[in-house]
């Protein structure tokens, strides 16, 4: 294959697309898949024959359209019908009103403007909109023209100038900006040099990159195909969490459906560049998404961080140069190749470029994948995109950035979601967690909660992280005994700050946030646990009468 | 290759080092007291302990010296408050974790841990201490784990796999429940793979592996990196 | 590498040469560790000491270096699981929803406690952190399938139903 062959691929499919009136596009990513989705599906195929529509009605099997609350989940072209809750028997009766007589059923059509219409869709662009299976569906919405126009119009140089000018940061948490790293690995001696791509998403609460690999795993290994020729790679690896069936299955197809079409191992696209991606699968350590950790497990071996320097991009793999980016990082790649860097750059805040896939859960309206331009204010995903709390109880916290990030009260809504702002706050990016409280949760339970899954988490390598969160968590299970004294938060105090500052990776360094946050922020709660013995949400003492009469 | 001589401020005295020397190295060469625990000259560092920490000058970030290389103009401080706070609490930290009773401790009067603490001034302990109750091994002819007082330093680990070259000892699990392991998690007394060399016991710092018999004092080589190295091995 | 070498007590079966396939396909490299551990468990069901030795054979590994990765990554089983497994997932959006109830209450139901298997060997139950489907929260597995929003009772009933004691509430 040569770049003209895609390039005429993508026009053969797009006119075969053309070629039918509707499409139905049914979601079968992991959230609409418990509700039945794959049933919705079969009989969707099987009423198009039936009212013998086949020749204009394309069905197909799509990813994730972000209202995961609402599953299974039906999106009818044109005009964009979203179909919630849809069973079977609502299938046929789509298939029979909406199709074969072109009235578009009001009832089961779902409207909602304020879930859609603050979010900007640029990493998501096909999610639930192409079937992920099928390379050519990728191709002909424009997928894999990025990496020829960089194989045949650029320089390596010239690619990672564009990633420097676009500002785009790493989507994985820390921000750190993607062209500068790039810059380092390319310059960094040594060689083979190796692509990262980092699908570790092991925060309790958020599910970003997983929706990403099963709704468009192309666009990642399309990124990693830029980033390696940017940098001068030859091999990648792309390292799965394994409680992500789906997501692999669909990973595995993409790279065998690229490799057929001589856009992976091999010479790509007849040119002399190559690279070849290996899947590896996490085995259940949250750790392991640390950049040091992951290279740990990639070799077979306990995933324990180290010191750095020295850094992954000059000793990474087996002590080669390596680069590692989130998989949401590389999907923007695409992006910025083929409308520039300084395109990119004008979206989202001045600090912040693009956009940021957030899972936004707990108690809101409309649980889902959301994704927001940077800097915009939390307030709006909340209650406009999250429409609220529901039941009519009112909000209490939100958590951002999975279980290391802070918990942020009613009156710091109006932050803008942008690295330093929530840093500032005491939050984090994270890889992109919303966890909403309402006045039902417990401040104290929920950093208890947290920290059981740091102490839980911790590898054990240095002291502060392993032995310090045991002696938070031991403090946390004091106050809740109802044995609390105020003495003791002027201790969690110091030793959450040790344990920020002298801990070893990332995970330690930001395992305090969200006790500390929460002694900022709601250390009334905490107060009235230790002198009242009263926890205002009826969480805590309750659960510990029912512990003891067990 | 030839190695560039650098010049670096420590406490503010003006030292010269070779480039790839780490920040402890070229303390340690210039009579600079930097605690360590996990670091033992000879062996890979783990950077696990962070007893180390050092700051430098123009990072809010805080490196272990053990493992951080110098670099010219390098402005380093080694003995801060904050920095001393916390050293003192992880020495807190490691004496809550497990079962540390001096008293009954073969490694009594000999325990780095211990000296460790009276060194830093850690005199008591504020976190409740946690009585652990690991079963003792003691199977082996000559040696004995007691993971009760194992502080996971891993040094006994990687002087068996970097010195010995058996690779008898590794961890298992992982966090607090972190122990050290003999093969699959056996018996010692059962192992083929271990050689019986006892450079584990040499070079455990506190009380956790011991020779059977043998006051601690008489086990522990006052030059224990060139034992470690292998040249006044048995 | 001899024949006997390799030999650790483990039956040749098909299971043996599936694994044996997919060592050879990593070419013993060590680095495939966790593949290899996959692939055991997957085919065996739970790792156990002769597994172990074999593959640490296989790969010239140490056997304690296996054990200490087999121990340190938390899908990895050590102990056979129960014919049934109900895995509950306490991710946040499951937490704040509520899942802590469901398990306590199963708990002392079926008086097995979480990471355990029951006496008559029959119901394992286990924690994971996060399966990723947040929005549908509180999630719990039964065997293969993802229950959403589940309930104490919908749990309860359908333990009740794979335990086949014939007290299926039927609605």
């Amino acid at each position: 294959m040569k770049p003209d062959d895609i390039i005429k691929l993508a026009e053969r499919d797009l006119n075969l697309r053309r070629s039918y009136k509707y499409r139905i596009n049914v979601c079968c990513s992991s959230g609409c898949l418990p509700f039945g989705a794959l049933k919705v599906l079969k009989e969707f195929q099987d009423a198009v024959k039936e009212f013998a529509v086949e020749e204009e009605c394309k069905v197909a099997r799509t990813g994730c359209v972000g209202t995961c609350y609402l599953g299974p989940v039906v999106v009818v072209e044109p005009g964009d019908y979203l179909y919630q809750n849809v069973t079977p028997e609502k299938a046929r009766e789509i298939v029979r009103e909406h199709i074969t007589k072109g009235a578009p059923l009001k009832n089961l059509i779902y409207s909602n403007e304020t879930f859609f219409k603050k979010q900007l869709r640029l990493v998501l662009r096909n999610a639930g909109k192409i079937d992920p299976f099928r390379i050519e569906d990728y191709i002909s919405t424009g997928g894999y023209s990025a990496l020829i126009k960089c194989l045949t119009k650029m320089s390596p140089q010239e690619v990672i100038d564009e990633v420097s000018a676009s500002g785009l940061r790493g989507r994985g948490g820390a921000g750190f900006p993607t062209g500068h790293k790039w810059n380092f690995v390319a310059r960094a001696p040594g060689s083979p040099k190796y692509v990262v791509a980092n699908l570790d998403e092991g925060d309790p609460g958020v599910f970003a990159n997983r929706t990403l690999a099963e709704a468009d795993p192309h666009a990642i290994i399309e990124g990693m195909l830029i980033a390696a020729y940017a940098i001068g790679a030859e091999h990648g690896y792309i390292y799965i969490r394994a409680e992500y069936p789906l997501a692999i299955q669909t990973l595995k197809r993409a790279m065998k459906q690229a490799a057929s079409l001589s856009l992976l191992e091999g010479d790509i696209l007849e040119s002399s560049f190559k690279f070849d991606v290996k899947l590896r699968l996490g085995a259940g350590a949250f750790v392991a998404g640390e950049e040091t950790a992951i290279l740990a497990s990639i070799e077979g071996r306990r995933a324990t961080p180290r010191p750095r320097p020295p850094y992954p991009a000059t000793s990474g793999l087996w002590g080669k140069p390596t680069l590692i980016q989130n998989v949401e990082t590389l999907a923007n790649v695409p992006l910025i190749i083929n409308n520039g860097g300084a395109w990119f750059s004008r979206i989202g805040s001045p600090r912040c470029s693009g956009t940021k896939c957030f899972s936004l859960t707990g108690k809101v309206k409309n649980p889902g994948l959301i994704e927001i331009p940077m800097g915009i204010a939390l307030r709006e995903v909340v209650f406009d995109i999250g429409g609220g709390i529901p039941d009519g109880k009112k909000f209490k916290s939100v958590q951002v950035g999975g279980p290391s990030g802070g918990c942020l009260p009613e009156d710091l809504l109006d932050l803008s979601v942008d690295y330093e702002s929530l840093t500032k706050a005491g939050a984090i990016m994270g890889s992109g967690g919303i966890v909403v409280m309402d006045e039902t949760s417990c401040m104290v339970d929920t950093a208890k909660f947290f920290t059981d899954f740091c102490v839980d988490e911790s590898c054990g390598k240095c002291v502060p992280c392993r032995v310090g969160l045991v002696k938070v968590k031991n403090t946390f299970e004091g106050i809740i005994r109802g044995e609390g004294k105020v003495e003791n938060l002027a201790l969690l105090k110091k030793l959450g700050n040790l344990i920020q500052e002298t801990s070893l990776c990332g995970l330690g360094q930001t395992a305090p946030n969200p006790v500390l946050t929460t002694l900022r922020y709601f250390e009334d709660e905490y107060i009235s646990h230790i002198i009242e013995k009263k926890c205002r949400a009826g969480k805590c003492f309750t659960s510990h009468k029912e512990a003891s009469r067990k | 290759m030839s190695v560039r001589t650098i010049k670096l401020k420590i406490d503010g005295k003006e030292v010269t080092a070779q480039e790839a020397d780490t920040i402890l190295e070229v303390a340690r060469e210039n009579e600079i007291f930097i605690p360590t625990l996990c670091y033992l000259e000879g062996l890979t560092s783990l950077g696990g302990c962070r007893l180390c920490l050092v700051e430098v000058k123009g990072s809010p970030k805080l490196f272990p010296a053990c493992s951080t290389a110098v670099s010219n103009r390098m402005e380093v401080i080694t003995n801060s408050d904050s920095l001393m706070e916390y050293r003192r609490m992880i020495v807190e930290l490691l004496l809550s974790e497990r079962t540390h009773i001096c008293a009954v401790c073969v490694a009594n009067d000999s325990c780095e841990l211990q000296e460790m603490a009276t060194e830093l001034g850690t005199d008591h302990v504020r976190f409740n201490r946690k009585w652990t109750n690991h079963k003792i091994d003691s199977s082996h002819e000559n040696l004995v784990l007691d993971p009760n007082r194992c502080i996971l330093c891993t040094r006994c680990i990687r002087v068996c796999d970097e010195v010995e070259g058996v690779h008898t000892l590794d961890l298992k699990m992982r966090g607090k429940d972190s122990q050290v392991i003999i093969d699959l998690d056996e018996p010692w007394g059962a192992s083929n793979s271990c050689t019986s060399c006892m450079k584990c016991a040499a070079v455990c710092p506190v009380g956790a592996i011991y020779i059977k018999g043998k006051a601690l004092s008489e086990t522990k080589d006052k030059e224990l990196p060139e034992f470690v190295l292998g040249r006044r091995c048995r | 590498m001899s024949p006997e070498s390799l030999h650790t007590g483990l039956k040749s079966d098909r299971r043996l040469v599936l694994l044996e396939k997919v060592i050879t396909q990593h070419q013993y490299q060590k680095e495939s560790l966790l593949e290899i551990l996959h692939k055991a468990q997957e085919l065996y069901g739970y790792l156990d000491k002769d597994l172990f030795l074999y593959i640490s054979n296989a790969l010239d590994l140490p056997s304690s270096h296996v054990y200490g990765v087999a121990t340190f990554y938390n899908l990895f089983k050590l102990k056979k699981p129960g014919t049934h497994t109900i895995t509950f997932c306490l991710g946040t959006a499951c937490f704040v929803k509520g899942v802590e109830q469901i398990i306590s209450a199963v708990e002392r139901a079926f008086n097995v406690e979480r990471g355990e298997t029951s006496a008559d060997g029959r119901l394992s139950l286990f924690i994971t952190r996060c399966i990723g489907a947040c929005a549908m929260a509180p999630n719990v597995i039964v065997d293969d399938e993802v229950v959403g929003g589940a309930s104490k009772e919908a749990v309860m009933n359908k333990i009740n139903f794979l335990l086949g004691d014939g007290k299926v509430e039927t609605r």
